[in-house]
């Protein structure tokens, strides 16, 4: 992001100010930004940092008095090892990767043509439906869980994937983040649209949807994080470990005979963070286009 | 080919009214343009004989059908808009082809990947590049059908939403704006395309615009709108020389027509600064009146001529424009008389600009317009000319006796009279 430096050409004749006194002025402010940038950054990256080091430690290391930022013994391949062999670990993410490619489509199916009906149709009650969005916006996921998980056990869908994934598939989220990106698609494009014979759901998915990858990319970043993290819901529906989510089966590890090697622990949360740090590495361009985006509008 | 009747047009958004009873006939092949400043309803007019709005009462009839029932599709309409609305995702080729492959392709003819499987569709698509083709090639964009909108100019944008709309063959075009968002230079050149086009086509075309040069030079009829009625529809000389109304004075004509309080005398005729024209006001004596003079209809002479049968108005000049072919006058009016006038005049009239005692104004009474306090136009002025000078000549009826003060020879064509060489501002 852009901060807001002096500019780089001092006005000629300005207010008396040496070349020096103005290069040493420069040089201040950047070290003071930079210095607030790199304290933030470090702050954050800290506990990954940690993670990563104390995954490649031998257990004697990880609980030494002595501080180091460098193992004196590698033990990278041990702790990995163990981790893989003993946990499902692949298993995890790979129930991760359904989880949240699952809840994702049918949220983006669900959320665009609701979006679009909220900003560009004009029907009656269409004010009171985004009010009633934005207050689901208000509702946190603890409030439906009772009633949900009820439910689920009644038809008798707990342990499944449908049981993790179905409470997450209309996002009222999605729906606000959607409606505002939509309400800037311009009216003549949609109603040349109509004029040419496309329906109301062609012109959704084929004319305005090639235009709203950025919010779609801003999204999936969003959602894809939050379920991938999600450990609350999964908890409470899912006792088989084959089913577990990342988190869910961190949990389980945790519990059983590894409690405390904290060197395979580290290595298992490595390994089911990657696929989300990656993946973020890619979309990050989008997905700031995507927040400064909505944020402008 | 179709003849689009408007009956009683209303439209309110939210309890305030936009439109209120209109009432259209455009005739088969006619070119009929809306004009009216922004926020007088045109738009909106447009969009509901497209279908894309949805009228509050009233009829839409296409060839004497109504059509109210139709969605946008169904009305064999095509519509050119404003920011030439391309689909930005697409090629030239499928924002042209799209309303074809839309009426003729089926459902699983157009889904991706199950559609490679229609024979049909192959053979359809064929039919439908070489119509593309053929329309490109009328519109010289032919060598861009694989480049996407944003790698457009403004004008081969334009080419592009025209060809989308002429591809279907559309019983009548609307176009909404079509030139505004087009440089000075590039807007004239497709005025003349698009009235060259209608010729060819020998469409319906119903155009919106604000500007009232693009509604006097490619029309055959001008509907002049405000505040969500039409104050006149005539032949675009109509509009220029007989303005029913205050406001269509005003707007049609650059520059605009000097504006002059006047009131009805106790004879009963127009009273300009206490002299008496001969126009007959038809109004009760002492009410107000406004006299309107086209800035060409004054003639300027050394102040203290007198001319038989004009009217004088005494003015000192304030600035002057030279335009090249005409100079605009900026012109003070003096005892008795007060306000500025604007005057055209030909470029030649160099030696009256620097007189500092003064000017004379002449003009004919007959070449006034006469507005009462409701704006509506006093009929009496045409009357009286017509009485004074039995002419089939366009000046003649225009200006009564003498000929068009703007014209160094006589019989030659000039815009208010809507001849083909009109001048353009």
């Amino acid at each position: 992001m852009d901060t807001h430096l002096p500019s780089p050409h001092p006005s000629p004749g300005g207010r008396g100010r040496s070349p020096v006194g103005t290069l040493a002025r420069r040089a201040a402010t950047l070290f003071v930004v930079h210095g607030i940038l790199i304290a933030g950054a470090v702050f954050i990256l800290l506990p990954f940092v940690w993670m990563l080091i104390t995954s490649i430690k031998s257990p004697a290391e990880i609980f030494a008095v002595d501080f180091s930022l460098w193992p004196k013994h590698f033990n990278a391949v041990e702790n990995y090892g163990f981790a893989l062999q003993k946990v499902p670990l692949l298993r995890f993410a790979a129930n991760g990767v359904i989880v949240c490619a699952g809840i994702l489509l049918i949220q983006l199916l669900v959320a665009i043509p609701c979006a679009y009906a909220l900003a560009k149709l004009r029907f009656p009650g269409r004010t009171a439906l985004f009010a009633l969005v934005l207050m689901g916006l208000c509702i946190p996921i603890q409030v439906p869980a009772l009633p949900l998980y009820m439910g689920l056990a009644q038809v008798g869908l707990l342990n499944t994937y449908f049981a993790i994934m179905m409470p997450f598939f209309s996002s009222v989220f999605a729906i606000f983040l959607f409606r505002q990106f939509f309400r800037s698609y311009p009216d003549e494009i949609i109603h040349a649209a109509r004029l040419d014979g496309m329906s109301e759901f062609e012109i959704v998915w084929l004319i305005v949807v090639p235009s709203a990858w950025p919010a779609i990319a801003a999204f999936s970043v969003f959602s894809i994080v939050a379920h991938w993290n999600d450990l609350y819901w999964p908890l409470i529906v899912i006792s088989d470990t084959h089913l577990a989510t990342p988190p869910l089966g961190m949990m389980f590890f945790a519990d059983a005979e590894t409690g405390s090697n904290y060197g395979a622990l580290t290595a298992a949360a490595t390994v089911l963070t990657a696929p989300l740090v990656v993946a973020f590495l890619i979309a990050r361009r989008r997905f700031i286009e995507g927040i400064t985006m909505t944020g402008i509008k | 080919m179709a003849r689009v009747e408007l009956k009683s047009i209303s439209k309110s958004f939210g309890g305030v009214p936009v439109l209120s009873g209109i009432e259209l006939d455009v005739a088969d092949g006619e070119f009929l343009t809306l004009v009216g400043a922004s926020g007088c309803g045109k738009s909106t007019l447009i969009r509901i004989i497209a279908g894309l709005e949805p009228q509050s009462s009233g009829s839409v009839l296409i060839n004497g059908a109504p059509v109210d029932h139709l969605r946008p599709h169904e009305r064999q309409v095509a519509m050119v808009f404003q920011s030439y609305a391309l689909y930005p995702h697409m090629r030239v080729f499928a924002n042209i082809g799209l309303p074809l492959m839309m009426s003729r392709l089926n459902l699983f003819e157009r889904l991706p990947i199950i559609r490679m499987l229609s024979a049909r569709r192959r053979r359809v698509m064929a039919e439908i590049e070489s119509e593309v083709r053929a329309v490109t090639k009328q519109l010289q964009i032919d060598a861009l059908l694989e480049r996407r909108p944003s790698q457009l100019s403004g004008g081969q944008r334009q080419r592009v939403a025209l060809g989308r709309a002429m591809v279907r063959h559309p019983a009548a075009f609307l176009m909404d704006e079509p030139l505004s968002n087009l440089d000075a230079k590039l807007r004239v050149h497709m005025r003349t395309e698009l009235a060259e086009l209608h010729d060819r086509l020998g469409t319906t075309f119903i155009y919106v615009t604000h500007d009232q040069v693009e509604a006097m030079t490619m029309s055959d009829r001008v509907a002049m709108m405000d505040n969500g009625t039409i104050l006149q529809i005539g032949r675009p000389g109509d509009l220029y020389m007989r303005p029913a109304n205050l406001k269509v004075a005003q707007f049609i004509g650059t520059p605009a027509i000097n504006l002059l309080p006047a009131k009805v005398s106790s004879a009963g005729s127009v009273e300009l600064f206490g002299a008496e024209l001969p126009i007959r006001a038809r109004r009760p004596a002492g009410s107000a009146m406004t006299l309107g003079i086209r800035p060409e209809a004054i003639t300027l002479a050394p102040l203290g001529t007198s001319r038989p049968g004009m009217h004088l108005l005494p003015g000192r000049l304030r600035r002057s424009e030279n335009l090249g072919p005409e100079h605009m006058l900026h012109i003070d009016l003096t005892s008795p008389a007060s306000g500025t006038i604007i005057c055209s005049v030909a470029g030649d009239h160099e030696p009256l600009t620097s007189d500092s005692r003064g000017l004379a104004l002449l003009f004919m009474p007959s070449a006034c317009h006469v507005f009462d306090v409701e704006g509506h136009r006093i009929d009496d002025v045409e009357a009286a000319s017509a009485a004074a000078a039995p002419s089939s000549d366009p000046h003649a009826r225009a200006f009564g006796a003498t000929l068009c003060p703007l014209l160094p020879k006589a019989g030659e064509p000039c815009a208010p009279c809507g001849g083909p060489a009109a001048r353009t501002s």
